[in-house]
Order: structure tokens, then sequence, then C-alpha cells
């Protein structure tokens, strides 16, 4: 009896460590994040703030300050980052996983390229041609850096969700009489809807949480939200850093659980009509 | 639902299909007459779907033309032809609940939503499925996935209905069950079917006439009985139901008769435009008769394996021409292993083949 307690002890020891290194791991810095943006003054010896309050969140939101503006740009970037890249993503997906593409692998692969080399390398480069053609400060430069960045993603991810569609169906829906093109809209489309959505959700986090890219191509006309953490972090102003990273949750789960929403079998099911 | 007037005749003049090297139909020519059901039966591989897509456009033949109700449809996409087919897999639309499926057709025709629901729903109390079209094709079984894809062929009221192996996804019970509800339905509502199988005792229960396909080609076609007593070859006649082919000799040929000498017996046949000379000879098993003793015109056998199967009972006899396999329906007398039985031929059942 003694035994068979001591032995379920013995188990259950080194699986509860686990478990809280991996809780550590993952809600340490999190729950570090958090204390920060409610402290006032907190040094070195102390183990918890010294002062609490929210005068820094009032620092984040005054006018004067850029928060409120580098968050809408943040959004507005992703948001036309998702929707051109979702919009080169369902065609190319589309012809790379249902037609026969020459050179399909090698296209596949063209897409990849740019993630293989340094990313600081790439968008130094990419600052520079853009420059030339004016490109450099605007939103648009910024959305395309980010876009060329999240196509990797979408039109894999895309490409995947088109060649596991069943053939049959589709000649199932011409065998009933849709044209071609019908039969995309009420049957192809729909059925990789949920992978799409998916490679949308992905770019929209990609684009919301993208630096380098943003820092040599936007700087100092276009801010969006990483960019002023980082600022405020450099300057060892962890409660402003804090603070955005806070206000950049928001964005990011307000996006999935629409998405979420949406994922639902039952509203599928009436994306066909 | 009255569609016997709209049921169409098809027509395959030497229609071939070729994928890059490998030939799937080879210059087959076919004819199936209006409102009635045909199977093409035949092995893996041998080219049925091929023939069925061929039908349906989703396939545009290399060679050859085809006919549907007397029009030259070899080049129409599939879009454009009044055939709907019943896939293997069902290939029901996995987002779209039932009512959609079956609607689908109508829908795409231009037909507005209320009224092509109705229809839908008459449809599918016609297939036993009513009340099911709020769910989705993943909350059916597979016999009943398998009625609505019937019900979102047959809504359409197509010239010709296509069916790919509908049985294969069923269990062995509901086969018997969904083959004779297919089956009452094409009759009643008189409509040309092209049925694909690969089981001889689906293709003889179901079928107005058969066609057996070998290698891309058409083996033999007729009638379920002509197939089972006059099959032209080896090959036929050991792919619908059982034979014993064994070798054997036309002596001489006497008008339309055959003498063939079949070990110590003489028995005559339709000589099949064969000439004296050694011969195959298909004897179907039910077609041997056992009798106590070697008595005069009978082959000596000696009974090898016995088995009582309830209904019949099954032996394995080997005789002078080689082992035989037999069915005997006298189930209260059996002939025990080991015992010497004399071997005869009934007039049904045993013919001539081509080698
Ligand atoms: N799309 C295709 N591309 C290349 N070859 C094909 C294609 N479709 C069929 N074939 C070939 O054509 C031949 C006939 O195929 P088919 O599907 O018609 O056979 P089947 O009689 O229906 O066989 P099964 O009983 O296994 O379904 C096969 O050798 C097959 O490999
Ligand atoms: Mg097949």
């Amino acid at each position: 009896m003694t035994g068979i307690l001591r032995s379920t002890a013995a188990a259950w020891v080194p699986r509860g460590l686990i478990l809280f290194l991996v809780a550590f791991v993952i809600f340490g810095p999190l729950a570090n994040m958090l204390l920060w943006a409610f402290t006032e003054v907190w040094y070195f010896p102390a183990k918890l703030p010294i002062e609490w309050g929210f005068a820094f969140w009032e620092r984040v939101f005054r006018p004067q300050g850029n928060a409120m503006e580098s968050l809408i740009n943040s959004v507005l970037i992703a948001l036309t980052t998702v929707v051109i890249a979702v919009s080169v993503s369902i065609p190319a997906g589309y012809a790379l996983g249902r037609r026969r593409v020459p050179w399909r692998g090698i296209i596949l692969v063209a897409f990849l390229l740019p993630q293989a080399f340094p990313s600081v390398a790439v968008h130094i480069n990419v600052a520079r041609i853009f420059y030339s053609m004016g490109l450099a400060g605007t939103f648009f430069g910024v959305v395309l850096v980010h876009t060329m960045q999240g196509l990797v993603f979408s039109v894999w991810i895309s490409t995947a969700a088109f060649a596991t569609i069943d053939h049959e169906l589709e000649e199932a829906a011409r065998n009933l009489g849709a044209s071609a093109l019908r039969t995309f809209f009420t049957v192809t489309l729909p059925l990789a809807l949920p992978g799409i959505m998916a490679s949308g959700i992905f770019v929209f986090l990609l684009s919301l949480d993208e630096f380098t890219g943003t820092f040599f191509v936007g700087v100092p006309d276009i801010t969006t939200l990483p960019l002023l953490l980082f600022t405020a972090s450099m300057e060892g102003n962890y409660q402003i850093a804090s603070i955005t990273s806070l206000i950049l949750l928001v964005p990011s789960v307000a996006f999935m659980l629409i998405i979420e929403r949406f994922l639902k079998a039952d509203v599928l099911a009436k994306i066909g009509n | 639902m009255n569609t016997t007037q709209k049921a169409a005749a098809v027509v395959f003049e030497k229609v071939s299909k070729a994928f890059g090297s490998v030939v799937a139909v080879n210059e087959v020519s076919l004819t199936v007459e209006p409102g009635t059901l045909v199977t093409l039966l035949g092995p893996s591989g041998c080219g049925k779907t091929t023939t069925l897509r061929l039908i349906a456009g989703l396939e545009m033949p290399t060679a050859g033309k085809i006919f549907i109700a007397g029009r030259d449809v070899s080049l129409l996409p599939a879009t454009d032809r009044d055939v709907s087919m019943v896939f293997q897999s069902y290939a029901l639309f996995p987002h779209m609940t039932v009512l959609e499926n079956v609607s689908y057709g109508l829908r795409v025709s231009g037909m507005k939503k209320k009224q092509a629901g109705e229809k839908a729903e008459a449809v599918l109390a016609q297939v036993n499925m009513p009340g099911y079209g709020a769910r989705l094709p993943s909350e059916l079984s597979g016999g009943q996935q398998q009625r609505v894809a019937v019900a979102r062929a047959l809504v359409l009221e197509p010239q010709v209905l296509l069916f790919d192996e509908p049985l294969s996804n069923l269990d062995a019970k509901l086969r018997r069950q969904v083959r004779q509800d297919i089956r009452e339905l094409q009759q009643n509502l008189g409509l040309t079917t092209v049925y694909v199988t690969h089981d001889q005792a689906e293709a003889l229960a179901v079928s107005d006439s058969i066609i057996v396909m070998r290698n891309a080609e058409i083996a033999q076609k007729g009638s379920p009985r002509d197939l089972y007593e006059k099959p032209e070859d080896i090959f036929v006649a050991d792919f619908i139901g059982d034979a014993n082919v064994v070798k054997a000799e036309i002596v001489r040929i006497d008008g339309e008769q055959a003498i063939v000498r079949v070990g110590v017996i003489e028995i005559p046949l339709p000589h099949r435009g064969l000439t004296p000379g050694e011969v195959d000879l298909a004897i179907r098993p039910e077609s041997v008769q056992l009798s106590n003793g070697a008595a005069g015109d009978a082959l000596a056998g000696e009974v090898l394996k016995a088995t009582y199967l309830g209904g019949h009972i099954e032996y394995t006899v080997a005789t002078p021409v080689g082992e035989l396999f037999v069915i005997d329906p006298r189930v209260h007398m059996m002939f025990s292993p080991g015992g010497t039985v004399g071997v005869s031929f009934a007039e049904r059942g045993v013919t001539l083949v081509h080698p």
C-alpha cells in the first residue's frame, strides 16, 4: 500500500516539476510584462513593484504620444496586407494546387527564397530599391514589404488547402451542369476556405508583429506598434514597452476571435449557397 | 415524375481513349437501348470507369464517336450533357446540406430556390430519405449517402443515368437491398442506365444486358442468360459464374452440331464456328451430374472432397479429363470422399468456348 503510494508520488513529482517549468517559461515573461504595465516605481532588489499606478497608461494614450497613431497604422497595414496576400494566394493556390503548372516546385520554392537570407540583408536592399522608386516611408511601401513576407505562408497554405480537395467533387458539379466558374465559387472555394482563412490569420499576426522590414522601409514616416515597442525598450522604458505589447494583443485576439467564429462548421455549411 | 419519353439511346462507334501511352478504352462499339439497364463488367483496370466517364463527358475520346439520343456529343463538355452520374465515392458536397446537394443541379439550371427545394424533397422521398434535408452528408450512414447521391442524379431527370460501382462502399447485407432498389427505380422511371461493377452476381441480378470488358476491349455482350449459358471464350466463362474448363475433341461436324468427345463419352453441342480438332469445353458446376458407380456412358470419377453447405453440396471430383468442381442440389444423399462415381453432363451449361 505504502509502496504504491510512494511510486505514484515518485511518478507525479517529475511531472509536476515539468509542468511548473513549462508554465514558468510561458507565463513568466507574460506575468512580468503585466506587472511592468502597472508599475510606477520598481528597482532592483525589490521582488515586486514598489509603487503601482496608471501614470504610464496616461502617457501612452496622451494625444501627443503616438501610441494610438501607431496602433491604427499597425492594424491598417495588417488588414491591407491580408487582403493583398489572400487575393494573390487564392488564384496562385488554385493554380498550384489543382492544375498542372510547369515548374510547380520551383515556383513554390521561389516564394520561400527571401526567407532563406538574413532578413536584415534582404530589407536593406529592399529599402534601397524602394527609395529609388519613392516607396520608402509610405504606407504602401510598408504593406508591400509585409506582403512579400506573408505571401510565402499564404501561398503555401492555400496551395495545400486547394490540393486536398477531392477532384470528384468538382466533376460532380460539372456533371450537374455547373460552369467552371460556378463550380469554383460554389464548391472549390468554399472547401478551401478554412485553409485560406488560416493563412489570413497567419499573415495578419505576422504583419502586426513585423519589425525589420518596417524599420528599414517605414522609419521615420510610418511608425507601427513594434517600432514603438522597440524604441521604448531601447530607452529602458519598460512600462511603455509593456503597455504597448498589451495593446498589440488587442487586434490579434480580436482578429482571431472573428475568424474563429467564421470557421465554425455551422457557418461554413451556409457558405455553399 | 415520368422520364420515359426522355430516355435516350447511347451509342459508341469505335471509341478509343488513351492516357499518354496507356490505352484505357480501345475501339469500343456498343449500343445501350433506351430505357434499359446495361452493365459494364470486368476485372480491375479494364476500362469500365473510363467508358462511363466518356459517356458523362468527363473524358473526351481520342478517337471515335459517341451519340446520345442520336446527337453526336463526342466533344460536348460534361456541363452541357444531359447525363447524371452517381460516383463511386458518392462525391456529395460536404459543405452543403442534403437538400442543397440534391437541389444543386436545379439551382444551377436557374430554378428558383423554393421550387428547387420542393422538387428535391419529392425526390428524397422517392429514395426513402424524407425529412433528411437539413442534415450534412457527414451526418448520414453510407447507405443513406448513397441514396442522396442517387436523388441528386435523379432530380435532373437525365436522359442517361450512370452508376460507378454504387454498392462497393456498402456492407454485404445492404448490397442486395440497394441493388434491388436501384433496379426498381430504373424500371419504374424507364431510365437508360449504365452500371459499372466487377461483381458478376450483381451484374446478373440487375441487368437487361451485360457487356464484359477485358483489357480495354469488349469481350462479349448479351443478356445475363446468354452470357452464363453461352460464354464465347474461357475468360467470359470464368468471369461469369464458376466454370470447369476441360480439354475435349471435336470428332466431326454434323450440320449445326459438333460431336464432341470428352474422355470416353461423346456429346452433341452447337459448334459455334469451331472445326474438328482439340477444343476447350466450359462446364458449369451444376451441370455435372454424379451417379452411383461407373455406368456405361459416364466418366469414371473419384470423389476427393465433399462439403455440405445446407442448400447444396460441393464436390471436387477427379476424372480422366481433370479435376471437376461440382455443385449438387441433392442434399439428402452424399457421396463420401474416396468413393467412385459416374460423371456425366447435363444438356444446359455445357459449351464449346474459343480459347
Ligand atoms: N486519368 C488517368 N491517367 C492515366 N491513366 C489512367 C487514367 N484513368 C485511368 N487510367 C488507366 O486506364 C485504365 C483503365 O482504368 P479504369 O479506371 O477505366 O478501370 P476500371 O475498369 O474502372 O477499373 P476498377 O475496377 O479498378 O475501377 C487503367 O490502366 C488506368 O490505370
Ligand atoms: Mg473503376
